[in-house]
């Protein structure tokens, strides 16, 4: 009997975990469902919506654009290096430009919200679970989700394509800073190059990653600091903790992820 | 029969394999506040968070008139949501809103009140609460008192039909917990609301409850009356109350009611043997109303402290003095007849006199009026009648006015 047991042990540890893990799926396809489904339901929260497009978006320029900038002048570094070996330095200007179009801008500006909006969302939610905060709107009959998810939802749809644009703008002019006035290409290559090689459908492959990657980033931030209290690693303070952590690292992971799904969809 | 407003019916719920209804069945009444009293982790609030649906039952049903709550369509149970309001233990007031917004918020998201209405109703609000001049503060920069009136009055701006209270007082000093019973009470006086409260305060509770329950092993032991509580006979309820009733009322620091009721027995078996004689005085502060309406909740229970005090001063040793009521003092008066009691009343009062009111000294033409009603007992006598034949023989015992 014993043995039996020890032989099933194993298979029953997997099973459990898989059977969460299923659980959790369905949780979360539920949590954004409903909230996307309240982003248009009667009253709408625009001054919610408002308040979160600040948060999320006005208040990510900054980091953006250096990050934006840096990655530009490092691409512009690095491919005048590579392409130089082969004579061909005067496309760098479409080296640039595609790679922060089509990947590295909606990617690096989603990890950027990631940090800087997300975890302070998934802390921000998780408080007001465990101070029972959350309870209280329940208990006043406002729907939470609603109330709490679907404007960042929103303002999230809106600001993650148009930080993106911002991203890649400044990263081309990054570009433009270390390929042209700092190793000598010519600008009016360089920006001929960009101008000629980028076609609408990177444009909107981009945009359209950024709308993935925002539905993805705040639905995961939200999530965690939502069910915090059903944590079984921690509760209380740690929980909150718990709940930072895995928003940004689940939400990093997933963004990496997708876009690799994204990619070969839209390749 | 009286058709409950709210009724449980046989309801379970365990959390994992910890089982912590096991059958519930109570009866709540429109317009009445009825009390659930039991240990602490017994799952009081558990079965509050029940009756409002933030837990929902394993087993078992809740009933609004009649209806099963679970029954209901999903617009049905969000109309009837807004008819109950909830006041948390810990408040869970949103910390990141001003205390303003927290009162306005149920206002602001589920009526179409206009604003400038919803900022007078959250003012008038906050000023019966004693709470001004804090609109822009945040709940962290609060003291408990307050955030536990914060809280109150977020629960009383939308006037709900059904508030349940979650240890309104717990944590509070005696005069602040009084103040803040004595809030419940009058609300509920004022807007007949049907009140649960959830608490530990033995026998504070009492004077405002209309119907106490116990919870105990995750069931309802006892349901019905306050008297009736303090009286029955099971031991698992006596020893509940006797433990949790403090030896003294922590706001008067005299005797609780129950105590003085034993004190009585105690009596009417000495007149039973030896056929002496002992008197009852009930003083009432007749105003203790105004003393709110000009100083605040507070100042009225520090009020009621201070009067209780000086009483006990002025007893002889023999004498026994107990809490009756929220404005009310029972003095118990051994080997005394009717006349040695008014002869002693009349000594107190004025002695009192002479000594003002601190209290109330900053209010010109106000009186601070208290009555005086006494009986003799007869023998064998309950004490409830005995108590309202001192009642209704009731006389000015001292007056003060501040001039």
């Amino acid at each position: 009997m014993d043995r039996l047991a020890s032989i099933r042990k194993p298979f029953e540890t997997v099973g459990i975990r898989i059977l969460f893990i299923v659980q959790e799926l369905g949780r979360l396809a539920i949590f954004f469902l409903k909230g996307l489904r309240h982003i248009f339901s009667y009253p709408p929260q625009f001054a919610k919506f408002i308040e979160q497009l600040y948060f999320i978006g006005m208040k990510s320029v900054l980091v953006i654009c250096l990050t934006g900038a840096f990655t530009g002048m490092v691409l512009g570094f690095q491919g005048y290096y590579t392409l130089v070996k082969f004579g061909s330095e005067g496309i760098l200007g479409t080296m640039v430009a595609l790679t922060l179009i089509r990947e590295l801008g909606p990617v690096l500006t989603a990890i950027m919200i990631t940090g800087r909006a997300g975890s302070a969302m998934a802390a921000e939610i998780g408080i007001m679970r465990i101070s029972e905060q959350i309870d209280a709107l329940e208990t006043m009959g406002i729907h939470s989700i609603r109330f709490l998810f679907s404007p960042r939802l929103a303002a999230a749809f809106v600001s993650f394509p148009l930080l993106t644009a911002i991203f890649d703008a400044i990263g081309i002019f990054g570009g433009y800073l270390t390929g042209s006035l700092l190793l000598g290409i010519s600008p009016g290559i360089y920006f001929y190059r960009v101008e000629y090689s980028v076609q609408m459908v990177d444009i909107n492959g981009g945009f359209i990653k950024a709308l993935v990657f925002g539905a993805v980033v705040v639905t995961i931030c939200c999530f965690q600091g939502y069910y915090t209290h059903t944590r079984k690693e921690g509760f209380g303070a740690k929980g909150v903790s718990f709940a930072t952590t895995s928003a940004v690292v689940i939400s990093s992971v997933l963004i990496l992820a997708t876009d690799y799904v994204l990619t070969s969809f839209l390749m | 029969m009286r058709e409950p407003l709210i009724q449980l019916q046989d309801v379970y719920k365990s959390f994992g394999d910890n089982t912590v209804l096991n059958g519930v069945s109570l009866s709540i009444f429109e317009g009445e506040i009825t009390t659930i009293i039991g240990k602490s982790g017994e799952g009081k609030s558990v079965l509050l968070k029940h009756i409002i649906g933030l837990i929902e039952e394993d087993r078992g049903a809740i009933l609004f008139k009649g209806t099963p709550i679970a029954q209901m369509k999903k617009a049905e149970r969000s109309a009837l949501k807004q008819k109950f309001s909830y006041m948390f233990q810990e408040t869970a007031l949103f910390d990141s809103m001003t205390v303003f917004e927290n009162i306005a918020l149920p206002l602001k998201e589920k009526t179409r009140v206009p604003k400038k209405e919803i900022r007078e109703r959250v003012r008038s609000k906050m000023q019966q609460l004693d709470l001004n001049d804090i609109d822009g503060e945040y709940p962290s920069q609060l003291s408990g008192g307050m955030k536990k009136r914060v809280a109150l009055a977020r629960a009383l701006i939308t006037e709900p039909q059904i508030i349940l209270f979650d240890e309104p007082t717990t944590g509070l000093d005696p005069v602040r917990k009084n103040a803040v019973h004595s809030m419940i009470s009058d609300y509920q006086r004022r807007f007949g609301f049907t009140g649960v409260i959830v608490s530990h305060e033995i026998p504070d509770i009492f004077y405002i409850s209309q119907r106490i329950a116990m919870l105990d092993e995750g069931k309802i032991i006892f349901e019905g009356g306050a008297e009736e509580i303090q009286r029955s006979n099971n031991p698992i309820i006596q020893q509940f109350i006797m433990g949790q009733e403090s030896r003294h009322d922590e706001l008067t620091g005299l005797p609780p009611q129950p105590q003085g009721e034993r004190r009585y027995q105690q009596e009417m078996a000495r007149m039973r043997a030896h056929k002496s004689v002992f008197t009852v005085v009930i003083l009432t502060i007749e105003n203790l109303d105004v003393v709110k309406k000009m100083a605040g909740y507070e100042a009225q229970q520090a009020s009621f402290k201070r009067f209780a005090r000086r009483v006990q001063e002025h007893l002889r040793i023999t004498d026994i003095c107990s809490r009756l009521g929220m404005n009310k003092i029972m003095l118990l008066l051994p080997r005394t007849d009717r006349t040695q009691a008014e002869e002693l009343c009349h000594q107190m009062a004025e002695s009192f006199k002479s000594e003002g009111h601190l209290e109330i000294q900053a209010y010109p033409g106000f009186c601070f009026s208290v009555s005086a009603g006494m009986a003799e007992a007869e023998l064998d006598q309950p004490i409830a009648k005995l108590i309202s034949a001192a009642e209704s023989a009731k006389n000015i015992f001292y007056e003060f006015k501040v001039c």
